[in-house]
């Protein structure tokens, strides 16, 4: 019988180890992918051109499955293949794909008004990205990063398919061993750790972006729609 | 980089085509593959598109639709599929441990065909629909010869992100049965053979990358010619307009 005491910090397979290694490999992709989109998102969301650029490069990015890439990043930047690092660049990789076009529609999202009415003032490029495109942009890009948060930790369990540990090793592990209860356990981990991350999300947001009403949570739920036909 | 130039080189090996007592050949993880992949997204397709076609045609239940795609988004497929494949029975006609798989494979595919076919029939201009209503036409008429051949491309574009995602996870399958192209990423790793696992990993992709892009030659084709036809300059802003909503997914309030 599987018991979730004896396996939390013991057994082969100890619970909160392979938390913390899931945790270990979540926390730099989802980071990336905010720092990285944002830049491009922005270029994407002045220039057409950039912005046709970007997204195709990126659709074909996400077109491929996370193993190709798992499996692809070791052999490009010759690291060896075990190693937990390829499972963090591929994961970024994602992060950004996803978070490249929330990011381009978020300061989209910004009417011109605002924009020239900024410079108007006399605010400078770069006044006027972080004190007023950037935090205007900030409702849809929370949306967008709640989604890269909640994939990137579902997604981190797929690579026990190259031998990188995580949560996913309860999965295997469950199967192997014909324990259904330690595959149960995995998934609800992974959901507590979807729904911390998320809060976490949520409660940046709410301290950075205290004006955050009605209208532009709506804008924001509309963007969250749309990555799911994505 | 000389992996992937030895990877590609190991794919045109005939012998690697046909299966040999001590590994699978190409031919048959390239079939099963496909025949997984293909079963499970005409599963899901018979549950999710007329569902996601009736909460676009009546407006109910696009709240819950949301919400269920979002959790679905959340479990994490190997662990559904390592306990489907330890309860679900096999079913007669079908390979062992093929029922766990499809069943698991098509819930993934649900939520993005059922957001593809509600936010197609949403996108449509109400003014649209209230016409074909004011002419006369029955429910299931508006339903056929006019929500669904403006929705067409949102709907295709649902079935070929699921397509997507089903090839995807269809590749991690053999980490419990099956014999998929992931296999030889699967088997490559197991014998250090790292020709062999790129072999695999450039054999996923070109799956993904043809299946993706026959979806697009299919999208661009099914578009009724009005739809797709540029529009003129002074109705460019409304035309701008739906295609914006046509993306994000949302209605367009107008009219009741």
């Amino acid at each position: 019988m599987y018991s979730i005491w004896d396996n939390f910090f013991g057994g082969s397979y100890p619970i909160w180890y392979l938390t913390l290694d899931h945790i270990g490999l979540c926390v730099i992709p989802i980071l990336v992918g905010f720092f990285v989109s944002i830049p491009l998102g922005y270029l994407a969301s002045r220039s057409r051109g950039a912005r046709s650029v970007l997204i195709s490069v990126f659709s074909i990015l996400y077109t491929l499955p996370s193993i190709v890439l798992f499996v692809v990043v070791p052999v490009t930047l010759g690291l060896a293949i075990l190693d937990p690092t390829n499972v963090i660049v591929a994961l970024s990789i994602y992060a950004v794909a996803i978070m490249v076009r929330s990011s381009a529609d978020a300061f989209s999202s910004v009417s011109a008004d605002v924009r020239e009415s900024a410079r108007a003032v006399g605010y400078s490029p770069a006044q006027r990205f972080f004190q007023v495109e950037l935090p205007l942009a900030g409702p849809v890009l929370l949306a967008g990063m709640r989604i890269v948060s909640v994939s990137t930790v579902s997604l981190a369990t797929v690579g026990v398919f190259i031998g990188i540990p995580s949560l996913g090793l309860l999965f295997t592990d469950a199967f192997n061993r014909q324990i259904p209860l330690e595959a149960v356990t995995g998934i609800v981990a992974v959901l507590i750790l979807a729904l911390i991350f998320d809060v976490i999300l949520s409660t940046i947001a709410r301290i950075l972006l205290p004006w955050n009403r009605r209208e532009s949570r709506r804008r924001a739920a509309r963007t969250a729609s749309k990555a799911v036909v994505m | 980089m000389s992996l992937i130039v030895q990877g590609f080189l190991w794919i045109f090996v005939p012998a690697h085509w046909t299966t040999s007592a001590t590994s699978a050949g190409i031919g048959n993880a390239l079939a099963q593959h496909l025949a997984l992949s293909g079963l499970s997204l005409l599963v899901a397709g018979v549950i999710a598109l007329p569902l996601g076609l009736y909460i676009g045609h009546t407006g109910k239940g696009r709240g819950v639709a949301i919400v269920s795609s979002n959790i679905a988004r959340a479990i994490p497929t190997l662990g559904l599929l390592s306990i489907l494949l330890l309860y679900l029975p096999d079913v007669p006609f079908l390979p062992s441990g093929y029922t766990p798989d499809i069943v698991v494979f098509a819930l993934l595919a649900i939520p993005p065909l059922l957001a593809g076919s509600y936010a197609g029939l949403e996108a449509i201009d109400r003014q649209t629909i209230d016409a074909a209503r004011a002419i006369g036409m029955t429910e299931w008429q508006i339903l056929t010869k006019v929500e669904i051949p403006l929705g067409i491309a949102l709907i295709i574009g649902g079935i070929r992100s699921s397509s997507l995602q089903i090839v995807a996870t269809v590749t991690i399958a053999p980490l419990f049965t099956q014999i998929t192209l992931g296999t030889f990423i699967a088997d490559g790793l197991a014998q250090a053979d790292y020709v062999k696992v790129v072999a695999g990993a450039i054999l996923v992709a070109a799956l993904a990358l043809i299946i993706d892009g026959l979806f697009a030659i299919v999208q661009r084709f099914v578009v009724p010619r009005g739809v797709s036809r540029r529009p003129t300059k002074e109705k460019s802003t409304t035309a701008r307009g739906t295609a914006l909503a046509a993306k994000t997914g949302t209605p367009i309030q107008e009219g009741n």
